[in-house]
């Protein structure tokens, strides 16, 4: 009966993918173009990643922009998962569905809106701007998402686990981080990743709570692109996607692992429940 | 042959008839309310060291709710709950001296099965070895030793629940608390795991509470049994005294089959009572020693107590009915009579098929007789 895909879904298969990679794929071939001009292809070579070895504001600004990132995350992913304990596990304390509520806003609040916002209460403080601001800000937005995907975990996680860790002798501090941590560990780690990835790419938020001497790579790289787009941008640009492309794949593979190993695991137990 | 040994000196285990006693665990008075409704009523409920004890109801009477009031998941709303004496309340579930396992088992998935026994004991922190050597013990006693480095995922649900039991185990608490520990198994498994829970008991010395909403598994495994309604508690006795001397209607519906008849009670001379079913003159025999004269009260019978017979018996004067065989139930080992009495009552008797019947003498549409003795059944008044 089914006689594989039809003309009609390989055609907008192609129409779809075309469209989401070959701008991509432009960028990755020009970031080796051996010209200055980006629109004149003039054979091969790696000179711009060279070039770019050197280019010491565009170094920096990258160094930035990683630091911003891993702290942010690491920071959301731990206010992030207290705050979905709260919301799951806090009982139903007064006002409770508003707090839940309003931990979605931020998540379709406009960046520019965030970001506005966050500028008037750092300058209301006299905050000075700088690597604190941007990353304080990116703790706040990427957090939400966090609590987001950990709360979905924990409203199906079986509450009687932790309360055997306990009934075992495990004070409740001490039965979360040896029970429900690990257990949990997917769903923070899948957070800690959103939250790194959303810092890392924020241009509205990290513009506007910015300072002197605090540019990030986005920043630095919209900035020098009103100027006229460079090769040596797109070469960054070309090592950010490797570097995205590298961990979406690792992610992925070591799922994949996991869920094969589960499976031969559960074939062997059933063979020897059989035998 | 140590079962055997041990056969006396369980039957002689009475400490609740005992005034001396002092029960290991004490319900005392306890309510617990969730908003407006209310889940335990008013419980009082001592277990003694050494009880295997049953809580037997239906679903949503209370069972889990008093267990974990004894975990320390939940506090009484009002009373108390004592363990030698003392109160435990404000005691957190992790300093409390009783582990429970849990319905759905609870096994840590991401631990071994070594590691999920060692658990408990490491939060006591005892030395690696002498955890080592437990665990090893305990895995022994469950017949695991050989699953010892699998993890929960890859074990059968039987495989799954000797697990817990050996975790639960493993700390030796005062009190072992199972909620519905064999509910998840196939008839066949749970039967042998009763018994093996029994043999356990006894050979650890330890006291068992165990939620089940299983009549014959609470008469299989329990000393005691407290039989519960709605929160409240209806009669706490051995499974021999429930299942003879039922307290209440309750009690004889909810264990067992027992047919029921409704009529006004007048006492006679000689310790002899009657009941006499209003409608149609039926008048049952009791021995029973009766309080007051002319109430209302309901007779209550087994099945099994009552002998069917296809002649009219010679000494028709006591506890003699007829009627009609309205259906049979063929068991195998027994068959199941329903008789239409001729008033319309149809009363169930069970006999044993004790000679290979090919052709079975008792038919459909047949005229029989059914008699009972006078201690056979009981007199209830509520
Ligand atoms: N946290 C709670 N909040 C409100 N009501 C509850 C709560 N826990 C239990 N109840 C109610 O209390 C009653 C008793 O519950 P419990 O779990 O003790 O029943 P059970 O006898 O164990 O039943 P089952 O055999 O189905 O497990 C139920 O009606 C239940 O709905
Ligand atoms: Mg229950």
């Amino acid at each position: 009966m089914n006689r594989g895909p039809s003309w009609f879904n390989i055609v907008s298969m192609v129409v779809g993918f075309a469209f989401l990679y070959l701008p991509i794929v432009l960028l990755v071939i020009y970031s080796f173009n051996a010209g200055r001009n980006v629109a004149v292809w003039e054979g091969w070579s790696t000179r711009w990643y060279v070039e770019l070895m050197s280019n010491d504001q565009l170094l920096a600004a990258a160094w930035v922009t990683i630091r911003v990132a891993l702290l942010s995350a690491t920071i959301a992913t731990i206010l992030g998962t207290m705050a979905a304990l709260a919301l799951v596990r806090g009982g139903l304390f007064y006002g409770r569905s508003l707090f839940s509520g309003m931990v979605y806003a931020p998540l379709v609040m406009p960046d520019v809106i965030t970001g506005l916002s966050l500028l008037l209460l750092f300058v209301a403080v006299g905050f000075s701007r700088g690597f604190w601001t941007i990353t304080m800000a990116h703790i706040t937005f990427s957090m939400c998402f966090v609590a987001v995907v950990v709360q979905s975990r924990l409203i199906s996680f079986d509450k009687s686990l932790e309360e055997a860790a306990m009934d075992l002798g495990a004070p409740p501090m001490k039965a979360f981080f040896a029970v429900t941590l690990p257990i949990i560990a997917p769903a923070v780690a899948a957070g800690w990743m959103l939250a790194f990835t959303l810092s890392l790419d924020d241009l509205v938020i990290a513009s506007f709570t910015t300072g002197p001497g605090a540019t990030t790579l986005p920043i630095k790289i919209y900035s020098a692109v009103r100027l006229g787009v460079s090769p040596e941008i797109n070469a960054v640009c070309t090592i950010l996607i490797g570097i995205v492309t590298i961990g979406v794949i690792a992610a992925s593979l070591s799922m994949k692992r996991k869920e094969v190993r589960r499976r031969r695991d559960e074939r062997m137990a059933a063979a020897a429940n059989a035998a | 042959m140590a079962k055997q040994a041990l056969g006396p000196i369980r039957r002689s285990f009475a400490p609740w008839d005992d005034p001396e006693a002092k029960p290991l665990i004490h319900f005392r008075g306890v309510t617990k309310r969730y908003g407006d409704f209310t889940a335990v009523d008013g419980i009082d409920l001592p277990i003694y060291e050494r009880e295997f004890h049953a809580l037997l109801g239906p679903s949503g009477c209370g069972k889990t709710t008093l267990m974990r009031m004894l975990a320390g998941f939940e506090e009484p709303t009002e009373g108390d709950v004592l363990l030698d004496g003392a109160s435990l309340k404000g005691v957190p579930p992790y300093r409390r001296p009783v582990n429970m396992m849990f319905q759905s088992y609870a096994l840590f998935p991401h631990m071994s099965v070594e590691k999920n026994v060692a658990f408990g004991l490491k939060q006591d922190g005892m030395a690696k070895s002498e955890i080592a050597d437990r665990v090893a013990e305990m895995l022994t006693l469950v017949r695991l030793q050989d699953f010892a480095k699998r993890k929960p995922h890859q074990l059968s649900g039987g495989q799954r629940q000797r697990v817990a039991l050996a975790r639960s185990l493993a700390k030796k608490p005062r009190v072992l608390l199972l909620d519905e520990p064999l509910g998840a198994l196939d008839k066949k498994l749970r039967e042998a795991t009763q018994f093996e829970l029994t043999d356990l008991q006894v050979d650890l010395g330890m006291t068992f509470l165990i939620v089940t909403h299983d009549q014959e598994e609470a008469m299989t495994v329990a000393d005691r049994i407290a039989v519960m309604d709605q929160g409240v508690i209806r009669q706490v006795a051995t499974p021999a005294e429930i299942y003879e001397q039922p307290a209440s209607r309750y009690v004889a519906d909810f264990i067992g089959d027992i047919n029921i008849l409704e009529g006004r009670l007048e006492k006679g001379a000689n310790g002899i009572s009657r009941l006499v079913v209003p409608e149609d003159g039926l008048v049952v025999e009791t021995d029973q020693p009766v309080e007051s004269d002319a109430q209302n009260a309901w007779y209550a019978i087994r099945p099994e107590k009552l002998r069917v017979s296809l002649d009219q018996p010679a000494d028709i004067a006591v506890n003699t009915v007829s009627g009609e065989i309205w259906d049979i139930a063929y068991l195998g080992d027994v068959s199941i009579y329903h008789v239409k009495l001729d008033n319309g009552t149809i009363m169930r008797a069970t006999t044993a098929n004790t000679t290979r019947l090919v052709e079975r003498p008792i038919s459909w549409d047949d005229r029989v007789w059914l008699t009972w003795d006078r201690n056979a059944g009981v007199v209830l008044t509520s």
